[in-house]
């Protein structure tokens, strides 16, 4: 039997009448990366906040390593070892770069503070590739720069569970080149990893297994060759107009 | 550690005040340091989350209260005790009541609070038969001034051990973005309830120690709303972002509020207005944020 750190079972969430997610299944096993996959507005986002507990779930359920964790506020989800970023990067403006990075370290699944949380921030930091930035403030980094420290304090906590939500979008190709390794280096470590993503190269090197979304159900699962070439994916990218 | 030292300095020349004078600077001295306890204590909930409290007058009253009634059969020190017990309590109520809504309903429910426990006690004392409480005692203007001398040092030291603590940085990410201070591990709603309880229970303790200087208390008096303004007012215009922060604004005013209210003493109300306007268009962030500001020039001048 594998072994199933995250599983959603029939995971819906309902806006009024709009239904984002609809009945969604899926199991991630330990050390795996997932990649969920769909157009714009397919529910991706929506999955991953029910899943870190940024929204309740309608109706299903989602577990932990076979406890469940749907119903739970999102910092008990996030001190069981989830952690995530947002597709719009949230940091803290009042805070500079190192400080933004000890949030994530203070509170959540492994707990440092002081000195300790400070030297663990910078060695997050040079290992994303702002090292020596600590002391900067938001306004002087670039867009690239942002996303490493969201990640950075992401990791801060030293989560088992990551949900990057278009962690790659907006990068240009080099930047992309760094984007992926360092990715490739957090499942080398052994965490468990949800990718939501639209860079068809970063999805093929990356993800052990794909989930496709649209309007909100899941309409392929299997390998990115296997997911790409299915038809109703290719279908529900290209062929309506929305896509 | 030297600003540790150079506080109690301070407050060690501001304790001789009653040797020097007896009367009117004492009284403005009593004033400056009640003001001082109200909206430090604020400040500590209200700077990092920017929830706006306007719950003083409430926790003011409820200790001016326990003093009122427990006068005749407890020791003072203990009714100042108990006084921020209830507020404390009290204030963990209102917040688990309140603080999981959005900031304009906190606000409103707290203005709300003082009116509401001011009905409810006239409307005990009207089935009592009972008009209003006298508070005698032999505590003197200097043993007032000397007890909420102490008490804002125990606010100054409670709020510098808070700004050191995982409790004091949790309220930073809070008052940043509650989102990610839940995502990083953080119970948002404990967090607030907690700090809250710390300006309650200041006020209702200051309430508590200002009693005998009344004699006879009575609800409008002890619930007057003026006072939840006038203590967000002081704290925006010191600025709420440091700890000696309102402290700044404090002084100023009170100085301004004892002229105007000597020379025409029905404008208050007109005074607190403007000061209200004035601090929300030019200097939005307080003394301290303009202090913040010049600095910042200064600085970048010695760069160039
Ligand atoms: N908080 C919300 N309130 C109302 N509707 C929402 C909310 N979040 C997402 N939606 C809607 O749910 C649908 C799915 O959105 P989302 O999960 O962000 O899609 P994706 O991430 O796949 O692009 C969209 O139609 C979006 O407008
Ligand atoms: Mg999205």
């Amino acid at each position: 039997m594998t072994n199933h750190v995250l599983s959603l079972r029939g995971v819906t969430k309902r806006f009024g009448g709009l239904v984002a997610v609809n009945g969604m299944d899926f199991d991630v096993a330990e050390h795996e990366v997932v990649g969920l996959l769909g157009p714009n507005g397919s529910g991706k986002s929506t999955t991953l906040n029910l899943v870190s507990g940024a929204l309740p779930l309608t109706s299903g359920n989602i577990t932990l390593w076979g406890s469940r964790i749907s119903g739970l506020p999102a910092q008990t989800i996030n001190r069981k070892g989830v952690s995530r970023t947002f597709q719009l990067v949230r940091l803290l403006p009042s805070m500079n770069v190192r400080e933004n990075v000890i949030v994530g370290a203070v509170f959540g699944h492994r707990r440092r503070w002081g000195h300790d949380a400070s030297e663990h921030a910078d060695h997050l930091l040079e290992r994303v590739g702002l090292g020596g930035k600590g002391d900067m403030s938001l306004g002087q980094l670039t867009y690239i720069d942002t996303k490493r420290v969201e990640l950075a304090r992401t990791l801060a906590s030293d989560p088992k569970v990551l949900l990057l939500d278009e962690w790659l979008a907006g990068l240009n190709p080099t930047e992309l080149q760094i984007g992926i390794t360092l990715i490739k280096s957090l499942r080398d470590e052994g965490r468990t990893i949800i990718l939501v993503e639209h860079v068809m190269d970063a999805i093929r090197s990356l993800c052990d297994r794909c989930v496709v979304m649209a309007a909100g159900t899941k309409i392929a699962e299997g390998t990115p060759t296997q997911v790409l070439s299915d038809k109703e994916v290719i279908r529900a990218y290209l062929g309506d107009d929305d896509a | 550690m030297r600003n540790l030292i150079l506080a109690a300095l301070a407050f060690g020349i501001c304790a001789l005040l009653p040797f020097g004078d007896n009367g009117y600077w004492l009284g403005l001295g009593v004033t400056i340091a009640m003001f001082t306890t109200l909206a430090t204590s604020w400040a500590l909930f209200s700077g990092p989350t920017h929830y706006i409290s306007l719950a003083t007058a409430a926790f003011f009253g409820v200790g001016t209260y326990v003093t009122g009634l427990g006068i005749d059969t407890l020791p003072f020190w203990s009714l100042v005790g108990l006084a921020g017990l209830i507020g404390a309590v009290l204030a963990a109520l209102v917040g688990l009541a309140t603080l999981r809504l959005s900031g304009v309903y906190f606000v409103i429910f707290t203005l709300g609070l003082a009116e509401l426990v001011r009905q409810v006690i006239t409307w005990v004392q009207n089935n009592t038969g009972q008009k209003g409480l006298y508070v005698l005692t032999d505590l003197d203007e200097a043993g007032i001034y000397w007890w909420l001398l102490g008490l804002a040092a125990a606010v100054f030291l409670t709020g510098w051990l808070i700004g050191r603590s995982r409790l004091g940085f949790a309220l930073r990410i809070i008052g940043d973005d509650e989102t990610v201070a839940a995502h990083s591990g953080i119970n948002t709603a404990r967090a607030k309830i907690l700090l809250f309880m710390v300006p309650g229970a200041v006020a209702a303790m200051t309430g508590a120690i200002l009693a005998p200087r009344y004699v006879y208390i009575e609800p409008s008096l002890a619930f007057a709303p003026i006072l939840s303004f006038q203590v967000v007012i002081m704290a925006l215009l010191g600025g709420a972002s440091r700890l000696w922060g309102p402290l700044v604004g404090v002084i100023p005013f009170t100085f301004l509020l004892e002229t105007v209210s000597s020379n025409f003493p029905n404008q208050t109300t007109l005074v607190i207005g403007i000061a209200f306007l004035v601090i929300v268009y030019l200097l939005p962030n307080g003394f301290v944020g303009l202090l913040d500001r010049v600095l910042r020039r200064t600085k970048a001048n010695e760069v160039q």
